[in-house]
């Protein structure tokens, strides 16, 4: 579990630029890290390989926070 | 110049199409030549293709068509590997003057030339996006900035390709993607060989370099889009027009 934290923390650390201290599940992705909707995609691709899985654009929509993105990736695996 | 790049080329079997599958070729690129219709010349093509060397496949899909389009690219992918280049060069035509134009003429036109442009770009966006890289080059057309009368389903279609370049381009730059237009003139393909001898005479009188363009001509507009020389070079839209229209 907490694996999945500090990959997806990682990725958002790089993709970013943030501190990895601000990057905690209650973050909002847009709003309290700064990114936009490209930034966003971008993420989005590497998290899709970084875990090996497909995220829709539907499913990509729906995610706010740090911690959305975790709790979905576990809940495919 | 393009060795070890791989290019997928909508329209690739015939006109502009071919002519710019066969110079990326010969430039060193892999191609994938995409056609709507025509088997025997999509054919013919990739022969062409494969006596520079390098590696081609036909595959068919109408540029219009959403699924077949996805299909296209993953087809491309499984083939090649990845996509560097994507010529957006399929069109049609149905001419006609306004009052004539049906409402199915003008879906048609727009469907392939503008929404077929659309289609193939956001397919193949994500595994650019992925790559960090790519080159997007658009067919448009002088016409779409001159206008021309009889065409205004194609004329609307080219001028939307132009402003879909330029959007295209903001929003890919900093992922390493440019992405630009080549708007060509009057140029021999089938396409044209349609008009009447008094229009050619009179298209003929328009042209600066007192000539009608070759395929070729395009073709070479676009291979140096596609190279590593035009890195620094995206939103534009290049005019292959003999100096038809200088705007």
């Amino acid at each position: 579990m907490a694996d999945t934290m500090e990959r997806v923390q990682r990725i958002i650390v790089d993709r970013l630029g943030v501190d990895s201290s601000e990057v905690t599940k209650e973050a909002s992705i847009k709003d309290d890290l700064g990114a936009d909707s490209l930034d966003v995609m971008d993420m989005i691709l590497e998290l899709e390989d970084e875990f090996s899985m497909e995220i829709s654009d539907e499913e990509a929509e729906k995610i706010n926070t740090v911690g959305d993105i975790v709790n979905y990736i576990e809940s495919r695996s | 110049m393009l060795t070890g790049k791989v290019a997928m080329v909508t329209g690739g079997s015939r006109g502009i199409g071919r002519a710019v599958s066969v110079a990326l070729a010969e430039a060193g690129a892999d191609v994938a030549v995409i056609y709507a219709g025509n088997r025997e010349a999509a054919e013919e093509t990739v022969e062409a293709i494969r006596k520079t060397g390098r590696k081609a496949s036909e595959i068919r899909a109408d540029v219009s068509s959403s699924d077949e389009v996805q299909a296209a690219v993953k087809e491309v992918l499984e083939t090649f590997g990845n996509i560097d280049i994507l010529v957006n060069n399929a069109g049609i035509t149905r001419d006609n003057l306004m009052l004539r134009m049906k409402e199915e003429d003008w879906d048609k036109v727009i469907d392939t030339n503008l929404k077929g442009v659309f289609l193939c770009t956001k397919a193949v966006t994500r595994p650019m996006m992925k790559q960090r890289s790519g080159r997007i080059i658009n067919i448009s057309s002088v016409v779409g900035i001159s206008g021309n009368p009889g065409q205004a389903n194609y004329v609307a279609a080219k001028a939307g390709v132009i402003g879909l370049t330029k959007s295209t381009a903001k929003e890919l730059a900093s992922r390493g993607i440019t992405v630009n237009a080549v708007a060509p003139g009057f140029i021999e393909t089938d396409m044209t060989s349609k008009l009447g001898e008094d229009v050619r005479k009179d298209l003929l009188g328009q042209i600066p370099l007192a000539r009608l363009g070759k395929p070729e001509d395009v073709a070479e507009a676009v291979k140096f889009l596609a190279s590593d020389a035009a890195a620094y070079i995206t939103g534009q839209t290049l005019n292959v027009d003999g100096g038809m229209v200088t705007a």
